[in-house]
């Protein structure tokens, strides 16, 4: 695999990250010796290993179906400058 | 200290309100020196005060407690130390706040960490922060990323604990840089609910005390079934203050690849005394071996905790709380100026790195890879504990280092210095770090048991430090 500016900016872009030039040079070198280094776990076969997506087994958990007093409209509004008639106002989408 | 203090203070003996006034000039004067606080919570800890002068009752009752910034108290500013959450003052509390609250307890501000979570020196604190100084040597490291809650722990000359949370050793590392108690309970053991998520796999919270009966007590507050949660754990608490006084018969495991060249010599040194001691208390301890944990537990854990985190991460944009701009340009030019201005240099380096592991083409051999090789680390840990009742190894393998040495690290360095902690919390396991005192800075012992059986590691804590 490849760790080079461009592919730094790729990822950058796709998490919604403008990074000025001098942090894709800082960042780049730094990103290859991580990635280098989490290469290391080739060296387990985990062929037959399953997958733990948590530490302690969690199994489907749910609750009745039932109608329950939550958070407010109006608090969860509460926050922000960006509010027009009971939503949230977002900058354009197109 | 703090059970004492409970009963004077139910029995009305203490004047609530004036020692919180008290207590406030302290943590405003301490907090000038050594910067371990994002915000105190004056306005809410006098009227807490007030209310409970007239009404005293809980088992927290006038006790002081400090919170990480990352865990939410309503009304309070609560930023995970981030500048992105700039203004945010949640309209609600943790439960594990929540809880402590309705015990009496006092908030007196929220404590300054790594931001996010990210870092173990409190060095990467957001944009604007100030970097706390450890109590003990101000040109070291407070340890991070629930720094400021151990140092201020450390520092309070009043009836006082912290909340801590810690996803890859955010707990026990500071605790032991600063020489203090600190508790991270099993994963689920304590409602992750109203906690500023850093990775949802991996983040626990829990108490960091001057003493082992002290996170006892508040551990049993903060813990149990929350429905808010659903990762938290239905399992009885059981009351973890009955401290067990003996170690008789304890099995205890040492772990072999945890003293390796890198760890320092008064490290290894003072952690051996300890295990002699163990040893002539009757307790029966063996070395045993956890290869893979200690070889892959880096790589594993941090592709799993970048890998969450920039998913949890990605909610910030400036538009529903937090750090916000005139609506301008398109959404993605808007989201990426908010996210670019205001996230400090450690989180874009995690965002990035996580958001790599889970691309298309690379996610079978990070993100998923990383997952079997959590369930190998697991699977290690349980058979050790079919004949260990308790894990030793060192929590860190150095003593807090000096910021001019901490300066000179790569990125990858300040990662591999959780080398020893990454594992337990990977495997969901409580871990505790028992402060041993030296002539220079502490040394930390860490205590690791299997899933919901935090109690030996307070006796332990109990029995190691008196």
């Amino acid at each position: 695999m490849k760790v080079d500016e461009k592919l730094v900016r790729s990822i950058a872009e796709t998490a919604r990250l403008k990074l000025s030039d001098s942090e894709v040079k800082k960042f780049t070198p730094e990103l290859k010796e991580i990635l280098s280094y989490f290469s290391k776990l080739d060296e387990l076969d985990t062929s037959k290993v399953k997958l733990s997506l948590q530490p302690v087994e969690v199994r489907n958990v749910l609750r009745e179906d039932k109608v329950e007093e939550c958070f407010t409209q109006k608090k969860a509004l509460s926050q922000t400058k960006h509010e027009k008639d009971g939503y949230f106002k977002g900058p354009k989408a197109i | 200290m703090i059970e004492e203090h409970v009963k004077l203070v139910l029995a009305k003996k203490v004047d609530v309100v004036k020692l919180t006034k008290e207590v406030l000039a302290i943590v405003k004067k301490l907090d000038k020196e050594y910067k371990v606080y994002a915000e105190i919570s004056e306005d809410l800890a006098l009227s807490q005060a007030r209310a409970l002068a007239k009404n005293p009752k809980g088992r927290f009752a006038g006790v002081f407690v400090s919170v990480k910034d990352g865990i939410c108290v309503e009304d309070v500013q609560s930023r995970a130390s981030s500048k992105i959450l700039e203004g945010y003052k949640p309209p609600f509390s943790a439960t594990a706040v929540q809880n402590l609250i309705e015990e009496g307890a006092i908030i007196i501000g929220k404590t300054v960490q790594d931001e996010f979570g990210f870092g173990g020196f409190c060095t990467n604190v957001g944009l604007g922060f100030d970097i706390p100084l450890n109590p003990l040597d101000k040109t070291r490291s407070v340890g991070g990323s629930s720094g400021g809650s151990a140092a201020i722990t450390a520092l309070a000359s009043f009836p006082h604990i912290a909340l801590g949370e810690s996803t890859g050793g955010s707990i026990v590392n500071p605790a032991s840089f600063c020489g203090v108690i600190g508790l991270c309970p099993t994963y689920g053991r304590v409602s992750r609910y109203g906690l500023i998520d850093y990775a949802n796999s991996l983040d626990k919270i829990g108490p960091i005390a001057k003493n082992a009966k002290d996170a006892a007590l508040a551990l049993e507050v903060i813990s149990g079934y929350d429905k808010k949660d659903s990762t938290s754990s239905k399992e009885k608490v059981p009351i973890y203050s009955n401290l067990k006084k003996d170690v008789t018969g304890l099995r205890v495991g040492i772990i072999k690849e945890a003293f390796g060249d890198d760890v320092s010599k008064v490290v290894k040194d003072s952690i051996n005394k300890k295990i002699d001691e163990l040893k002539k208390l009757g307790a029966k301890v063996e070395v045993v071996s956890l290869k893979k944990n200690i070889e892959y537990g880096i790589p594993a854990y941090y592709i799993l905790a970048t890998s969450e985190a920039s998913t949890n991460l990605a909610k910030y944009c400036g538009m529903r709380y937090g750090a916000t701009e005139k609506l301008e340009g398109s959404f993605n030019e808007y989201f990426s100026n908010i996210r670019s201005k205001n996230f400090g240099e450690e989180a874009k380096r995690r965002i990035i790195l996580g958001t790599f592991a889970r691309t298309s083409g690379y996610r079978d051999a990070y993100y998923i890879k990383a997952m079997k090789v959590r369930t190998i680390i697991i699977e290690e840990y349980k058979k050790a504990f079919e004949k260990y009742d308790v894990l030793i190894s060192p929590t860190t393998p150095m003593t807090s280092p000096k910021f001019s040495e901490i300066s000179k690290m790569t990125p990858l360095q300040h990662y591999m210095a959780d080398v020893l902690t990454v594992g337990p919390n990977l495997a969901g396991l409580p871990h505790i770090n028992i402060p041993i005192k030296t002539k220079d800075m502490p040394v930390g012992l860490m205590g690791i048991s299997n899933h919901f059986e935090e109690g030996v590691l307070l006796s332990l804590a109990e029995v190691l430090t008196k």
